[in-house]
């Protein structure tokens, strides 16, 4: 009888501490986790939202090559106005 | 009430195990319901990366593409410049305009890195200009034949300055501010009646 009054104490004041420090321990880290999941989220919808402008390369890309393309004119005709040096 | 004595060592068990399963459902529950709140979140996280995959997904080519182009013009630039004034002056003018690129010479031309840099195309203000044809005191006749250019491309209207004695450099220590004028103005006047309205004729003698 004596002997498992000690074994309930055992477990009441042995066993549940240390459960109870185990499971906190995992709800810790699961909530740290929604804490990092929040702020990848954050950033990456952020750099979603930054990448909008890319489409804008499209226009970028088509004013270099009519830049260029003026630029050549003009080269084309200095070639033709100005004497080379030699 | 039961008695402390009432209670046997099995009830005690039956107690603490049933303490030891509320503990155990109360912490696996929170843990369940963070988990899921943790899918929930990945969930959106991959909808955007998935995002930013596909709008990233086109950067590269038109990158390369404009980079593409833009490596023609300097080709064409380069080309033009020395076939029109030769290596060593296209080098001197890329110098006085930038001072400080010759250094790092031209693309297509791996020889214009030793060219030595002709001081060509070197701006002076009209000023100094005039002072210089007036053979009064110019800071081009002090200047280093065999130093940098004078112009400064980061300054240059303060480098102009520069050139000048002190007392042409002197800014009046405090101008009378601008009168305010419209509806809010501190000082108002009064609004002329006559204006716009044939003259007043004096009475005939």
């Amino acid at each position: 009888m004596t002997l498992w009054w000690i074994a309930d104490a055992v477990l009441l004041f042995l066993v549940v501490p240390i459960v109870v420090l185990l499971l906190a321990g995992i709800l810790k880290a699961a909530r740290s986790i929604m804490e990092s999941v929040d702020q990848i989220e954050r950033a990456t919808a952020a750099g979603s939202k930054d990448l909008d402008a890319a489409a804008l390369l499209l226009t970028t890309r088509d004013q270099v090559r009519q830049t260029v393309a003026v630029v050549a004119g003009y080269g084309g005709s200095l070639d033709v106005i100005l004497d080379d040096a030699e | 009430m039961l008695p402390i004595a009432a209670i046997g060592p099995g009830t005690g068990s039956i107690v603490v195990v049933a303490l030891i399963v509320l503990v155990v459902v109360y912490f696996l529950v929170s843990t369940i319901l963070a988990l899921r709140k943790i899918t929930s979140g990945l969930d959106r996280v991959i909808g955007n990366v998935g995002e930013i995959l596909d709008k990233s997904k086109p950067v590269e080519e038109i990158v390369t593409d404009i980079n593409g182009q833009l490596d023609a013009g300097v080709d064409l630039l380069e080309g033009l410049l020395v076939k029109k004034a030769g290596l060593v002056d296209a080098v001197g003018l890329i110098d006085g305009l930038y001072p400080g690129a010759a250094a790092a010479g031209l693309r297509n031309f791996p020889d214009s890195t030793t060219v030595d840099a002709p001081r060509i195309s070197e701006v002076y203000t009209k000023g100094t200009l005039t002072l210089a044809r007036l053979g009064r005191e110019a800071p081009i006749a002090r200047g280093n034949p065999a130093g940098a250019v004078l112009r400064n491309i980061e300054g240059g209207s303060l480098a102009a300055r520069l050139l000048y004695p002190e007392e042409r450099q002197g800014r009046p220590p405090a101008l009378p501010r601008s009168p305010v004028i419209g509806t809010d103005a501190p000082v108002q006047y009064e609004q002329r009646d006559d204006i716009g309205k044939p003259r007043k004729r004096l009475p005939s003698a």
